[in-house]
């Protein structure tokens, strides 16, 4: 069943943007994040809020300006080729939800 | 044994020590006390690890009585439970970490534990740090210690709180947008964001990696000068710190301020801005005047306005990819009752995380999928681009800033639990220095009167440029000295 909407709450009022309930599902999808309808239409309500706020950018002149990934003057550390040791494998697997020998176990992943 | 050592700053702590005044365990001992009668009205604390502090507190004693004296030997302090410990549970105050052991260290937490650590446990925090009031903890918020149905301030909130109360001598927090500053100044503690790249992030949990630093609370800004100055340094485990050498800040402390450059930035005095943080705020500027700094009242740092929503583009896509990591594969809280490993994954992160990390995960997610990139995330970067040459350009004019840290003093609990945005804009004064890297310092400036009653601490906050922590210490440092808010402790 569908719900009626909009509008679904107060904030909702006077968006030049709004991200329908198909759009929420969407995006919870590609982030894998289990979402009930009732978290859809409140996080709804609230991304269009704030998606709405961002749109003063638009204003902002950008012209030529590069963009600032991190504010360091470092790029492309490395370090020499050589091994070291790493992490004990008891110690990672210890915390395991589940575990099969020094394997973590999960449900199959690909579908017959 | 003198019953008012909760009161004593860090170093005051460590001169009886050396002194050989009071033990560590004595001092570990009256921590717990005090920690045990306080606590449960304020929940700063989310594990206590008293026997493995006692004895951390009895090898203290040891190299204590050898003659060693470092100057963080044996005084105990907190952890904010987003940087790792070694078979200590950390939580990051979220269900889905609520069983993570780390099989490690953080580097911050190695080179504390080099410094003679004693560690009295874990704080209290926002989700993953994502918050400015703490309320957003899976396992409930911390209280105010200055007014208990007000927030402490956040995400930090357990470590401020910790350090406000006298529950410890000091705590490390993390700062992404504000959270070591905010929390300092609503809970009159002093509070440092260092230059990002300063301090190692090896072993914190990633929230945004552009923008996250570790960095200090504590009742004194020599206190916060001796954890910065142990914590601080080139780590070849993070690619991101940098290749620097640390002075030794807190030996050149003292001194006035003739001959220093102080620009006020006059975006950081908000519409809306609590008239009693205003008045704080430029009686300390005044102070700073007096102890012979020149003051620029006239700076303009036009881009201001619009870090607010560069931060909240950039961290949360920051955050969408580093929390991509909890499947409920490989640690902390799985749900296995589907039908499907794509169904057990769904509902892990569902069941595992709060409200408002669904909604930065989503934020971020959105904000770099397909066809929004470049209208969001591109357009944020290049935004965070002219923030930080406005920066540039007032230092090449002034040695520091100056200007609020909060637009208002403590707001009660739940007062803006509904309307994140609201929460977001609170975060103003403090974003832009994440944004462009700088370190940052609240030092407490006075107290506001609330409707209630209530006496609510107030801090100003001093940037400087980047890895200049020693002018940052500085400025403080004189202006603490000349006043006394930085003594003043809640009654508890």
């Amino acid at each position: 069943m569908v719900a009626v909407r909009p509008p679904r709450t107060a904030l909702w009022k006077g968006l030049n943007l709004a991200l329908s309930r198909e759009q929420v599902q969407h995006i919870a999808r590609l982030a894998r994040l289990g979402l009930t309808d009732e978290d859809c239409d409140r996080f709804g309500d609230q991304l269009s809020v704030i998606l709405d706020y961002f749109e003063r950018l638009k204003q902002v002149d950008t012209e030529g300006l590069p963009p600032t990934a991190h504010t360091l003057a470092l790029h492309n550390v490395m370090r020499a080729d050589s091994a070291e040791p790493s992490s004990a494998q008891q110690e990672i697997l210890a915390n395991a939800p589940l575990r099969e020998g020094d394997y973590f176990r999960v449900k199959a992943i690909l579908e017959e | 044994m003198r019953s008012d050592l909760h009161r004593l700053t860090l170093h005051e702590a460590a001169d009886l020590l050396r002194k050989r005044e009071v033990s560590s365990v004595e001092l570990t001992r009256a921590a717990f006390e005090r920690i045990g009668a306080l606590d449960t009205r304020i929940n700063a604390f989310l594990t206590l690890t008293e026997e493995a502090a006692l004895e951390q507190a009895r090898s203290a004693d040891e190299r204590l009585a050898l003659g060693d004296g470092g100057p963080l030997l044996g005084v105990p302090g907190a952890i904010k439970d987003v940087l790792s410990t070694k078979g200590v549970r950390t939580t990051c105050g979220s269900r889905i970490l609520e069983p993570y052991v780390p099989p490690y260290d953080a580097t911050v937490i190695e080179r504390l534990k080099q410094a003679g650590f004693v560690m009295l446990g874990k704080t209290n925090m926002d989700e993953f740090a994502m918050g400015s009031s703490g309320e957003n903890s899976a396992f409930g918020p911390t209280a105010n210690p200055w007014a208990l149905d007000r927030v402490p301030g956040g995400s930090s909130a357990g470590s401020a709180a910790a350090v406000a109360a006298g529950m410890a001598y000091y705590a490390l927090g993390t700062d992404t947008g504000g959270s070591i500053r905010q929390p300092a100044s609503l809970s009159g503690v002093v509070g440092l964001k260092p230059t990002y790249g300063r301090v190692s992030r090896y072993g914190l949990v990633a929230f945004a990696s552009s923008l996250d630093q570790v960095g200090p609370f504590a009742r004194s800004v020599r206190d916060a000068a001796l954890v910065f100055q142990t914590i601080a340094g080139h780590d070849p485990r993070d690619s991101t710190s940098a290749p620097l050498d640390v002075p030794d800040i807190a030996a050149s402390l003292g001194g006035d301020l003739r001959g220093l450059r102080i620009g006020v930035p006059q975006e950081y005095f908000v519409e809306g801005m609590d008239d009693s943080v205003r008045k704080a705020v430029t009686g300390a500027i005044n102070q700073m005047k007096a102890l012979g700094a020149e003051v620029d009242w006239e700076v303009s740092l036009p881009s201001t306005p619009h870090a607010v929503a560069v931060y909240y583009i950039i961290a949360p896509s920051e955050a969408s990819a580093n929390l991509a990591r909890y499947d409920g594969v490989k640690y902390g809280y799985a749900y296995t009752d589907g039908g499907s490993m794509w169904e057990d994954m769904e509902k892990t992160r569902q069941h595992g995380f709060g409200d408002e990390v669904k909604r930065r995960i989503m934020l971020g997610t959105y904000a770099l999928s397909a066809g929004y990139y470049d209208a969001y995330y591109l357009k944020a970067q290049k935004v965070r681009t002219l923030i930080r040459r406005e920066f540039e350009g007032a230092f090449e004019k002034y040695d520091v800033l100056a200007c609020p840290v909060s637009p208002t003093p403590a707001f009660k609990i739940g007062e803006k639990a509904d309307d994140p945005l609201q929460m977001y804009l609170s975060d103003v004064c403090t974003i832009p220095v994440n944004i462009a890297g700088l370190p940052g310092i609240s030092v407490p400036c006075g107290f506001a009167q609330a409707d209630d009653g209530a006496r609510l601490p107030i801090g100003v906050q001093i940037i400087a440029k980047p890895f200049d922590e020693a002018t940052l210490f500085r400025v403080a440092h004189a202006y603490e000295q000349s006043t006394d808010w930085h003594k003043e402790m809640p009654n508890l």
